[in-house]
């Protein structure tokens, strides 16, 4: 049997379920590896000691018939957990426990799974790198000083470093499958409305989803069964019959019409990712499915929308943290004066940046301008993609217009830092569902990912086209373990 | 269209977040960084486009009106900046 921290969720699910090994041996594994690994810096607040105990609980009175029997998972820190503290990466939650469990967690423990700890992340979810987090940058396993992508940056790290078997993060604009693609490992963004929003720290509410990121597509699969739910708590969660991903998937891609947006060859990009497309679309053709190229004519205009409109949101989201009911508090000699302070000294720069954006794209006499205008140009975007989805099954591009880039590299410059959404942002925009698979690498060795995006709720057939692709790539990581200590 | 020091300084009063003037002339770069990019948007005639609202295309649902919690003052209080048992305390506000 190979090690255990890095065995995939599917093997050490099968060997739990035949009692080769025990959910304490396998807990146990994941927090001594974790222990060696401070210098990842993937952990915010880590769980260890209940997570062993309830370890011990489950080997005791084991539910073999559950999803995910007695397997520890870390998850980001932006999901509340009931009793642990959630900080969002912000000094301003930086003591807050919450009394009450986000949906999609609580799901995962109530298939038996184990609380492994909070991973680290941009803060708010608002960055490309995780270099905007109160608790410090995550260094990407893949390289030294290289970062792991982000919002879901500690996430990603952490799956690619073997700290946690699979995790789950969120994604606004590309925060699951930009890191995952960072680091060569696999991140799904569902539809809109497919996992509850109830009880994630709010970003962007339009655009926001919690998602699977894992070490390969079929535990990606397990994972999202899981996770994905109608919710009565969450008012955009939608009521429709979920697959049985992992029960469904299949190599079979006979016939699918994949179609080659043109617009996503942009300007300046590496002729690397560039070879790295037209490999996943000769495999795709190798197995079967038909290539077509198609438009998607106002892909160009989506980042400028979305930075309209995720901080429209983010800054009437991000008014609930004034100091007065939890979280950080600064004094002041009145009201207005306490919540000036306790907003300038409990944000990071980025943060405060975004709520700046979108306190002045809806401020009066600026609306209709900005606010209303981007609203326009996401419908413009959104209708793109269904004239597409009339001809084709799914699409096939690049996840990112790089490989990871060092720490420190893009912080002074925030366009620049924002460019690196650019393949992913349009699918937030439009609710679409879209997979990060690990594709190739560069010449520095570093990760790069191919991402398919689907039709609403078409969840299984991304999975389905990845599973083939993923077979044909046959990517492998090998990762160093340069940072383990004694 | 640039953005001055006065309207960042307005902007961040509208925010509740308080900025020295080093620091709103740093943010003063950055906006004006971003609102060139996001200028890009005025390219596109949009006079006959209906706004998007809503993504997922589905009417929101009604349920019943029904007390479903329990007494949970003591969780909504736990989290309280300043202790106090039975209210949140803030900077006295009537004089």
């Amino acid at each position: 049997m190979s090690d255990i921290t890095s065995q995939s969720l599917f093997e050490l699910t099968s060997n739990i379920k035949e009692k080769k090994l025990s959910s304490e041996e396998i807990t146990k594994a994941f927090i001594s590896r974790a222990e060696k690994s401070k210098k990842l810096n993937v952990y915010v607040t880590d769980n260890f000691e209940k997570a062993i105990d309830q370890s011990k609980k489950f080997d005791s009175n084991p539910n073999l018939d559950s999803k995910l029997p007695g397997i520890p998972i870390a998850v980001k820190d932006l999901f509340c957990t009931n009793g642990v503290r959630t900080t969002a990466g912000s000094k301003i939650l930086n003591n807050f426990v919450p009394t009450y469990e986000s949906t999609v967690t609580q799901n995962l423990w109530s298939q038996g799974a184990i609380l492994l700890g909070k991973l680290n992340c941009d803060e708010f979810a608002m960055g490309s790198s995780n270099e905007t987090s109160f608790f410090g940058n995550v260094q990407n396993p893949v390289g030294e000083n290289l970062v792991p992508g982000g919002s879901s940056g500690g996430s990603s790290a952490a799956v690619a470093a073997n700290l946690t078997p699979v995790t789950i993060g969120t994604d606004t604009g590309g925060s699951i499958r930009q890191p995952a693609s960072f680091t060569g490992t696999v991140g799904l963004k569902p539809t809109y409305g497919s996992c509850s929003r109830y009880g994630i720290v709010a970003f962007a509410s339009s655009l926001d989803q919690a998602g699977p990121m894992t070490k390969n597509v079929r535990d990606c699969s397990m994972l999202l069964e899981v996770i994905s739910s109608f919710d009565q708590k969450d008012s955009t969660s939608i009521d429709y019959k979920r697959n049985y991903y992992s029960k469904e998937l299949s190599k079979d891609i006979k016939g699918k019409k994949i179609g080659i947006p043109k617009e996503y060859r942009v300007d300046n990009m590496p002729d690397e990712i560039e070879q790295l497309w037209k490999n996943g679309i000769s495999y795709a053709k190798d197995c079967g499915a038909e290539i077509i190229d198609i438009s998607l004519p106002h892909t160009n205009y989506a980042l400028p929308t979305y930075y309209i409109v995720a901080p429209a949101e983010a800054s009437s989201n991000l008014a609930r943290y004034d100091g007065v009911k939890y979280g950080f508090r600064s004094p002041g000699q009145n009201l207005i004066e306490m919540y000036e302070k306790t907003r300038s000294e409990g944000f990071g720069d980025e943060v405060k940046r975004r709520i700046m954006i979108g306190t002045y794209v809806l401020s009066s006499g600026y609306y209709d301008a900005y606010y209303l205008k981007a609203q326009k140009v996401r419908q413009l975007i959104k209708k793109d993609f269904d004239d597409a989805f009339s001809k084709v099954d799914a699409i096939l591009t690049p996840s990112t217009p790089s490989s990871a880039f060092k720490i420190g590299e893009k912080t002074n410059d925030p366009v620049s830092m924002y460019l690196n959404d650019i393949f992913t942002v349009p699918i937030n925009l439009a609710g679409l569902p879209g997979i990060s698979i690990p594709a190739g690498k560069d010449k520095n060795n570093y990760p790069l990912g191919l991402q398919v995006i689907g039709k609403p709720f078409d969840e299984q057939n991304i999975l389905n086209i990845s599973y083939a692709l993923e077979d044909k790539i046959n990517f492998k990581n090998d990762i160093s373990d340069w940072w383990l200590s004694e | 269209m640039s953005i001055d020091l006065k309207t960042v300084k307005h902007i961040s009063k509208l925010a509740r977040i308080s900025i020295d003037d080093e620091k709103a002339n740093k943010l003063k770069g950055d906006l004006n960084n971003i609102f060139e990019f996001i200028e890009k948007l005025n390219e596109l005639n949009t006079d006959n486009v209906q706004a998007l609202t809503s993504i997922a295309e589905t009417t929101l649902r009604f349920r019943k009106d029904e007390i479903k919690s329990e007494n949970i003052r003591e969780k909504i209080l736990k989290n309280s900046p300043e202790e106090n048992k039975d209210f949140f305390v803030v900077p006295k506000v009537v004089e």
